[in-house]
């Protein structure tokens, strides 16, 4: 009675904590999907136990229609472009020949087994095993992401399974529909024509995709484009025109997974251009939602649709030969490739990859979907068949799964570089770009940078101007990126410092005077990007740095809006207005309730010359520096002007806000990141990094002091703040642009993280 | 095409062949692209390069170009500038681009890695004084950024502004208050870069077939 719950309510809550760490440290060891097909079998027991008969089960349409679509279109939409259209040609080679080479392999071995006797007496034919070779080869993109998402291997290795994966789709659908019209035909009716007909429609089926795709992404792009003042429903517009242009190719029965995928790499670099931040955002938060779920619910019913003794149909020879063909011929299938391929490659694959690649060849859901939909009065083997697939999709998914990062750690793989890229490196990354062109250019070589570089010019002439908005052109510079960082790094250096002084910089304090970090450049064209200015805080205190440490933002220095009167009263000499009124208070908006307008002002010159202040003294201080003058003022005199005071005017009567905005957006770095390997000068890794707008109250800087004793201040305040060093090594590293591949997981935790951060204001 | 056939006659193509690594097929493509440009003499000047159209919308062109005229890439520990140059040197400034070969010990690797680097760092270190100072630097950037209209000259000063200071504190480290950075070394160089894997990067595939008549001319010239 008491006794026991007592005891209970004690160990509850410590085998809540023991479950929560078992979970992590379970993960990491066993991939989710496979834990997800246990928890299916579970359930699947659990539903026949209580029914008698298998309720549910996967059914292709469900699959095909409701449940891959968002699965792929997250793949393309996070695809990092450059680094799989640089290694394209590779991706293809093992698509299209790896895939029928496995087919071909698979069907033909087996009817080879068959006829010798190995699987005793099946009622099937030379057809059917081409049929289900060609199902059963092709490698599956769900598994893929699920299973490698734990295993960080690097990044060419891994475009190459993954895009071999998605790409593969085109083949798989041909020769599944090709041998399915040679079954019903009958062996006897097959000729040359048909045999011609087949190969012609693997390129309509392939090329009319991804065709649909692109269609489909230039719509989208145009669409968001003139979507300006009903950017509430800008992200519905992406989910539904991909899912559109899934629907679209599957009427015309050409391949939908090409075609949804072309369709996300195709409009992703414009539309994250053209869409509101917010937007952006929420289109990558619900990708990941769904995408997540829809592979949480493939799994388990995978798991679920085993319970079901109906279709099991054991024949040990059929299903161990073909657990063992796909297994060989994958690895003799790639090696071959890969040798092949190595001579045309400026960085070879080596041989420790091309291990990593046959074993990461899994096979997955797709299969399960193609072989339920076999006909079971055209096969009447079709029980087995499916036996068989599950057996396949336990197999790759539990066993190759779980031993995947045993093997990878063994081996010695290498591994995705997690390592951030200096702005030095940045720009050197740049200039190798122009530099390799130019030389192609001297040496009359045509190659891939060359290629490469006419595809931008053309690219930056026509597509951004017809697809992008005027404002969006302007801002999307490569280095201005960089540029973002730039200011980051000076307010991260900056609340570091104050922090690390305690009291100095985060004294709680009622009045408002605001350090706002908000997107600088972006108010020079205003029209972008509309602020969010909430209500909100709670009262806690969170340490500013260590919230912008963990989130790889590109926070700028911001100007609050000058009270409008002193503006215009004196003669703008940004000058003394901006040492006067550098920080001032916002204009609170509140509960302007509109479904579609969320505004605040912004004065764009105050901007621009509050930039340029600090590229001056930033500049001063290298000059000193190089010059030798006194360079105990170098970064003195770079914070000293930061640290001028917020000042409220008196009598002003402007509401403070004390409110930030957050927000995130993706930083392309799409130019000439480093990358490690990669076919022609080397990969690009267009990493997401995250921009957090956040607002911090600082409250060092009294309000009610006239101008003139806040300068006596703010020269005082240097002094105790002490000398400021450069920034040291760990700041340079606090803001990681992560070089890891876009694993879905990994970055659905940062953006959430990144998400609602609040800074708060203190009361 | 019967030309090539006889190279590897050529004395001098062996020697050539030797000491910059270019097959002999290589070698005669690039000495005809070197007469096309040149216009048949046997000298190149600044001004044939700047003929190349598609070179016109290069931002580091002139930089480019420079390092093909600068005494120090000509691995003869020569310094300053010439005014027009032989095939050899011409050569030699191409090699800096070729991919390393498949089977290299990690001290071949190591050395490749350098003479690459030092052609980057000569290219930005235009005084010859062993470092790159915040304004050589600077005029990188600027150049860089010079394609993009929209960024001004101080952003490209608050950039390099910016690497500089992260240079600085790679290298330096913690500085003292009355220390100062006098610019980039070499040595400093090396450090920065190498987690970019040069020489895998920084290669061109030079081509064993003829494309020269692809390139230069027919080619509308861009922007």
């Amino acid at each position: 009675g008491n006794g026991a719950q007592s005891v209970l309510r004690r160990w509850l809550p410590l085998l809540d904590q023991e479950m929560v760490e078992l979970n992590h440290s379970l993960t990491s060891v066993i991939p989710e999907s496979a834990l997800l097909i246990l928890i299916g079998w579970i359930l699947g027991g659990i539903i026949y136990g209580a029914d008698k008969m298998q309720t549910f089960t996967l059914t292709p349409t469900v699959f095909f229609f409701y449940l891959l679509p968002q699965v792929i279109l997250d793949a393309g939409y996070f695809m990092p472009n450059k680094l799989f259209f640089s290694n394209m040609g590779a991706i293809l080679v093992y698509a299209v020949i790896g895939t029928c080479w496995n087919a071909a392999t698979v069907g033909l071995g087996l009817w080879g087994c068959w006829l010798g006797g190995a699987m005793g007496d099946i009622d099937i034919g030379l057809l059917q095993f081409l049929l289900f070779g060609s199902l059963i080869a092709a490698v599956d993109p769900v598994a893929v992401i699920a299973v490698f998402e734990e295993v960080h291997v690097n990044e060419v290795l891994f475009i190459m399974v993954f895009g071999e994966s998605l790409l593969n789709d085109g083949v798989t659908v041909v020769l599944f529909n090709v041998f399915d019209a040679f079954v019903s035909l009958g062996g006897a009716e097959i000729d040359a024509v048909e045999i011609i007909k087949g190969i012609i429609s693997f390129f309509v089926v392939a090329f009319g995709g991804s065709l649909v795709g692109i269609i489909f992404a230039l719509l989208i792009s145009l669409l968001t484009r003139c979507t300006k003042n009903i950017q509430i429903i800008e992200p519905g517009f992406i989910f539904i025109l991909g899912y559109l242009s899934y629907l679209t190719a599957e009427m015309l029965s050409l391949s939908a997974i090409l075609s949804i995928v072309f369709c996300g790499i195709c409009c992703q670099k414009y539309i994250n251009a053209n869409m509101d931040e917010r937007s952006v955002t929420t289109v990558r938060h619900v990708m990941k939602v769904f995408a997540n779920g829809s592979e949480t619910i493939i799994f388990v019913f995978l798991g679920i649709s085993a319970i079901d003794p109906d279709i099991w149909v054991w024949n040990t020879g059929f299903i161990l030969l073909t657990l063992l063909f796909i297994f060989v011929f994958r690895f003799i299938g790639v090696f071959l490739l890969t040798w092949i391929l190595n001579k045309y490659r400026l960085v070879p694959l080596e041989f420790i990859d091309q291990v990593v690649m046959s074993y990461g060849g899994l096979r997955g859901a797709v299969a399960y979907g193609l072989v339920a939909m076999l006909d079971e009065k055209k096969f009447k083997e079709k029980n087995l068949m499916v036996s068989t697939t599950l057996i396949v999709v336990y197999f790759t998914v539990m066993l190759q799964g779980i031993t995947m990062k045993p093997l990878v750690t063994w081996l010695k793989v290498k591994r995705a570089a997690v390592t951030e890229l200096t702005l030095a490196e940045k720009i050197q990354n740049r200039t190798f770009d122009h530099m390799l062109v130019a030389i192609e250019d001297i040496s009359g070589q045509i190659g891939h940078n060359y290629m490469r570089d006419r595809w931008h010019n053309f690219e930056e002439r026509w597509l951004c101007w017809f697809l992008m908005k005027p404002s969006a052109r302007k801002s999307r510079d490569y280095i201005f990126n960089i540029f973002h960082q730039l200011n980051l790094k000076d307010a991260i250096s900056y609340v570091k410092e104050g922090e690390r002084r305690g009291s100095l910089a985060f004294v709680r304090n009622e009045t408002k005077a605001d350090v706002d970090f908000n997107k600088k450049f972006r108010a020079n064209f205003s029209e972008i990007m509309p602020d969010i200015m909430a209500e909100n805080m709670g009262p806690d205190h969170v340490p500013l740095s260590s919230i912008l440490q963990d989130i790889v933002p590109s926070v700028c220095l911001d100007m609050h809006e000058l009270d409008l009167k002193m503006r215009e009263s004196e003669d703008f000499n940004a000058h003394h207005l901006l040492q006067q009124h550098l920080y001032r208070g916002r204009k609170q908006h509140r509960h302007r309730y509109s479904r579609s307008h969320l505004e605040t002002n912004k004065d764009e010159n105050e901007v621009q010359e509050i930039f340029q202040r600090t590229m001056r003294s930033r500049l001063e201080s290298f000059k000193s520096a190089k010059m030798g003058v006194a360079p105990a003022k170098k970064i003195q005199t770079k914070h000293q002007k930061k640290d001028k005071p917020q000042k409220m005017p008196n009598g002003n009567s402007t509401d403070k806000s004390k409110n930030h905005p957050y927000g995130d957006k993706d930083l392309e770095f799409s130019e000439g990141d480093c990358g490690s390997g990669g076919e022609a000068a080397g990969g690009l890794f267009p990493m997401r990094a995250y921009r957090v707008e956040a607002g911090i109250v600082n409250p060092a800087f009294m309000a009610e002091m006239d101008p003139m004793d806040n300068m006596q201040q703010m020269q005082q305040i240097p002094h105790n703040v002490g000398h400021l060093t450069l920034p040291s090594k760990s700041m340079v590293i606090s803001d990681p642009v992560y070089l890891t591949k876009p694993i879905p997981q990994t970055i659905q935790a940062l953006t959430v993280q990144s998400h609602f951060i609040w800074i708060v204001p203190y009361r | 095409m019967g030309t090539l056939q006889s190279l590897s006659d050529e004395p001098e193509y062996r020697e050539l062949a030797e000491k910059t690594g270019f097959s002999f097929e290589q070698i005669g493509i690039l000495h005809k692209r070197f007469k096309q440009l040149s216009h048949n003499e046997n000298t190149l000047r600044r001004a044939d390069l700047d003929t190349i159209p598609d070179l016109a919308c290069n931002p580091i062109r002139t930089q480019i170009i420079e390092a093909f005229f600068d005494k120090r890439n000509f691995h003869q520990n020569g310094d300053g500038t010439v005014e027009e140059i032989s095939f050899e040197e011409f050569l030699v400034v191409m090699s800096h681009f070729r991919p390393p070969a498949l089977n290299m010990t990690e001290e071949q690797r190591e050395k490749v890695r350098r003479e690459k680097l030092r052609f980057l760092f000569n290219m930005h270190n235009t005084d010859n004084d062993g470092t790159i100072t915040l304004e050589e630097y600077r005029h990188v950037v600027e150049e860089l950024l010079s394609r993009s209209g929209a960024l001004g000259k101080e952003t490209a000063k608050g950039i390099a502004d910016a690497a500089m200071l992260e240079v600085a504190s790679i290298s330096m480290g913690h500085m003292e208050p009355d220390e100062f950075y006098e610019g980039i070394t070499f040595e400093h160089f090396l450090k920065i870069l190498k987690d970019i894997e040069i020489e895998t990067r920084m290669n061109i595939r030079f081509l064993n077939m003829d494309t020269t008549t692809l390139c230069n001319t027919g080619l509308p010239s861009r922007e």
